[in-house]
């Protein structure tokens, strides 16, 4: 699915020839450290960074091919960032139903329902009135995922969601995600929860300045790693706390 | 205040005051000149209210070509960029004085001559190219995420300024706005030159009938008293505004 991708701002080389591969209904979590260019590889799948080499192909379709409408790949592809990037000026409907009114062309009251099905099945029925402002951040992120599931995207691309909240926070919006993992949304999860990341992925890849290192099922990248650097990785995060 | 005090009393004390205080402050005349002056002003009020609507428009329309991105827009870009730089150049009275007896001398089939259109016109183009600026500056402000989380939903370029990101301009820029708009009602005085009778006309007429510069004051009177509703209004904005992110700011 992603081919030789490269990626550079100018000197620095953020992607390195990335290959990978994600099946239907699979869950990807991408390890690694800050600056391992996790976000970057995310941003370029859906198109908000141009790539400088490589290809990605979705469904048989090369979408970094010269020509190709972007924003008909976007709307099939959803992305949640870190920093939940609400409209603050509309209120949670608005923000959830923006995308299917003006780039799938629904009708208010179609797309109306469809968000307000989405956010009373991730019990935010009662918040839809509600400016994000006025939010949590586990709220405001679930309100985030809310409006890419609106898109009813093919994949679903998740940016550290859980980095900007506060730790009690951090297990509403894993909830959800899991859930979706359940429901078999495919989905590429950039994260720094790696007891999440254990449960909930079929595939862990560690992503090293700008490669995947080493790749496989969470058990293998968790219990056995074999590149020194992934055993380094996980040593730090062991002797933070955080698995 | 002592400040204040001192100037008057400096004014008052100087040997010309007595003839000064004749000149302009002259009751009588005030109360002569002021209706027709009055009626005048109701001219500028019009200018404004006409040019303010198309200024508005225009400066957006203006601010969103030099936002266009890719090398394909560079024509247009480039275009805005002359155009900001060119009527943001010229002095305001020349551009006055070029469209408004300029154009008419043309004598093109269909052409308003009306100095009062071309006059408004004038203010228009000066204003659309200080406007459209701070349209931009508002637009800068609001930050990239925020149009990379429209463009995420599939909506075009166009789409994510016209829906997420101008709107949020427009609230941030509503104070420097008003501040441009409070400019502009004194510029309306400047259409006086093409020769339409607006208020400060009315009182030169007045002016050169009695040799008395009372009506000056009366006009002043009148744009004084139009702009200050005006200012306190952007000020209770700007307050409003201040609150707003005080309270946006708890979690």
């Amino acid at each position: 699915m992603v081919e030789g991708l490269r990626k550079s701002f100018g000197k620095l080389e953020v992607l390195r020839g990335i290959d990978l591969e994600l099946a239907e209904h699979e869950v990807v979590c991408l390890i690694g450290a800050s600056g391992s260019g996790k976000s970057t590889l995310l941003r370029c799948i859906n198109l908000l960074e141009p790539v400088d080499a490589g290809r990605i192909v979705l469904r048989g379709e090369e979408i970094t091919a010269r020509g190709v409408d972007v924003n008909r790949v976007r709307r099939g592809i959803g992305i949640v960032f870190q920093a939940f990037n609400l409209f603050p000026h509309m209120s949670v409907l608005e923000n959830v139903t923006l995308g299917p009114r003006k780039a799938l062309s629904l009708r208010k009251p179609e797309a109306d329902a469809r968000a307000i099905a989405l956010l009373d099945r991730f019990g935010l029925a009662d918040k839809r009135d509600e400016y994000p402002d006025r939010l949590s951040g586990g709220q405001q992120q679930r309100v985030a995922i809310v409006r890419a599931l609106a898109m009813q995207p093919g994949l679903l691309l998740l940016d550290e969601v859980t980095s900007a909240l506060d730790p009690e926070l951090v297990a509403e919006v894993l909830e959800v995600i899991r859930e979706l993992a359940t429901e078999g949304m495919t989905m590429l999860i950039a994260t720094h929860e790696m007891s999440f990341a254990r449960d909930v992925a079929h595939r862990v890849c560690f992503l090293d300045e700008g490669v995947i290192l080493e790749q496989g099922a969470p058990e293998e990248i968790f219990g056995a790693p074999r590149e020194p650097r992934t055993q380094q990785f996980l040593q730090r995060i062991v002797a933070a706390g955080r698995l | 205040m002592v400040l204040l005090t001192v100037v008057a009393v400096l004014v008052v004390r100087s040997p010309g005051w007595d003839e000064v205080k004749q000149a302009f402050f002259a009751r009588d005349q005030f109360e002569k000149s002021f209706p027709d002056i009055l009626g005048a002003f109701w001219t500028n009020v019009k200018i404004f209210l006409i040019a303010e609507v198309f200024i508005l428009v225009l400066a957006l329309g203006i601010a969103v070509l030099r936002s266009l991105p890719g090398p394909v827009f560079f024509p247009l870009r480039a275009l805005a960029v002359v155009y900001v730089d060119l009527f943001r150049g010229i002095p305001t009275i020349l551009v006055i004085y070029i469209l408004g007896f300029g154009v008419p001398a043309l004598q093109l089939q269909g052409v308003p001559i009306s100095p009062l259109f071309w006059g408004t016109v004038g203010l228009i183009v000066v204003y659309s190219a200080y406007v459209s600026e701070v349209y931009r500056a508002g637009i800068e402000s609001v930050h990239p995420s925020q149009s990379a989380a429209a463009r995420s939903l599939g909506l075009t370029h166009g789409q994510a300024l016209r829906y997420v990101v101008v709107p949020q301009a427009v609230r941030r820029i509503i104070p420097p706005l008003l501040n441009d708009f409070i400019g502009l009602q004194k510029d309306t005085a400047l259409v006086a030159l093409l020769g339409v009778v607006e208020a400060f006309r009315q009182s030169q007429i007045e002016v050169a009938a009695t040799f008395n510069y009372t009506p000056y004051l009366a006009t002043a009177l009148l744009f004084v008293l139009i702009t200050i509703p005006m200012a306190r209004f952007t000020d209770w904005l700007l307050a409003r505004d201040k609150r707003r992110q005080l309270a946006g700011g708890v979690r």
